[in-house]
């Protein structure tokens, strides 16, 4: 079953409407905790903790500029059902993603970025629903690049961890919509 | 095929990181393809949360206008030619530490070559220069 026909599948709909509703707060929770609630964060200080709420930050830069591409997709008249649930649903996790990054930078002691108050994209490019999705797909991919370049250089570990966690839902972001539009879902063995 | 694949991966992991005076030639063609790792923070044409790439070669670091560059590569003094780019890439903090570039660098000289003569050849669509 492809995606798009598990996504018009109502007992599926319903199903994951139930489980959203009943595991949002919980898998949120357990973000934060894994984040910003750890005590040892805020307590380690140094220059070590300073390097890792720059990376952070510049991930945060990175999800809130997410946020905003699948807005204009969102908003482009282009995407149609099932594919507009699927972009404001992964615009959702980007949100997450945010708000746990934003929270856990305090915690290290530093500033979050704001969202920039305009984004550039290549929306001249942009003429259909297929174009939509793979500008997301490519969004997607270099956010997979760009988190697996950052997990090495956490000075830690739990940073690492779930920096690892995030790129993990990334890659199920870009693998769904590489088969959105008809292209092999997973093109190889490991990701770079 | 995996267990090449993990020994590439381990390979590139315990590589010494090479002087930038052993570049191979670059191709621009590969170099286009690895570029796409670039996406979620940079682009050729716009500043993102990077700033844009096009024009990069020549360029003095933390010169782009209208981006908010990290204190450590505005006072870098650092002037991008395919030697100096080669270096960041290889490991963007070891060279500029402070940099907000959080990534731990391209391991495979050759895929930083390719990348370097990428941008290289890579032109600004529009009038931002």
């Amino acid at each position: 079953m492809s995606f798009f026909a598990m996504a018009k599948d109502p007992l599926l709909r319903a199903s994951r409407r139930r489980f959203l509703s009943n595991s949002g707060v919980a898998l949120s929770g357990a973000a934060v905790a894994l984040l910003a609630g750890r005590e040892a964060l805020a307590a380690t200080g140094g220059a070590a903790t300073e390097a890792d709420a720059r990376i952070l930050n510049t991930a945060l830069a990175a999800e809130l500029e997410a946020v905003a591409a699948y807005q204009v997709g969102a908003g482009s008249g282009l995407l149609r059902k099932p594919a507009l649930d699927l972009a404001l649903a992964f615009q959702g996790h980007h949100k997450e993603h945010a708000d746990v990054l934003a929270k856990t930078i305090e915690k290290l002691g530093g500033r979050p970025v704001a969202a920039k108050a305009r984004y550039e994209f290549p929306t001249e490019g942009l003429k259909s629903e297929a174009d939509v999705l793979r500008f997301a797909a490519s969004l997607e991919k270099g956010a997979v690049s760009a988190y697996l370049g950052a997990v090495p250089v956490f000075g830690n570990r739990d940073l690492a961890k779930a920096a690892a966690s995030i790129l993990g839902d990334e890659a199920m972001h870009w693998a769904v919509l590489r088969h959105a539009v008809g292209e092999t879902p997973v093109p190889s063995a490991f990701v770079s | 095929m995996i267990r090449d694949g993990v020994l590439r991966i381990l390979a590139a992991a315990v590589a010494v990181v090479p002087a930038a005076s052993a570049m191979p030639p670059g191709d621009a063609a590969r170099g286009e393809a690895i570029y796409s790792r670039c996406f979620a923070c940079h682009s050729l044409d716009a500043n993102r949360t990077g700033p844009r790439h096009c024009g990069l070669l020549g360029r003095r670091a933390g010169s782009v206008p209208g981006f908010d560059y990290s204190p450590a590569m505005r006072a870098s003094g650092i002037v991008w030619d395919a030697k100096s780019l080669d270096r960041f890439l290889a490991s963007p903090a070891a060279m500029v530490p402070g940099t907000s570039m959080g990534y731990a660098g391209i391991a495979s000289a050759q895929e930083r070559a390719d990348l370097v003569a990428f941008l290289g050849a890579a032109r600004c669509s529009g009038p931002r220069e």
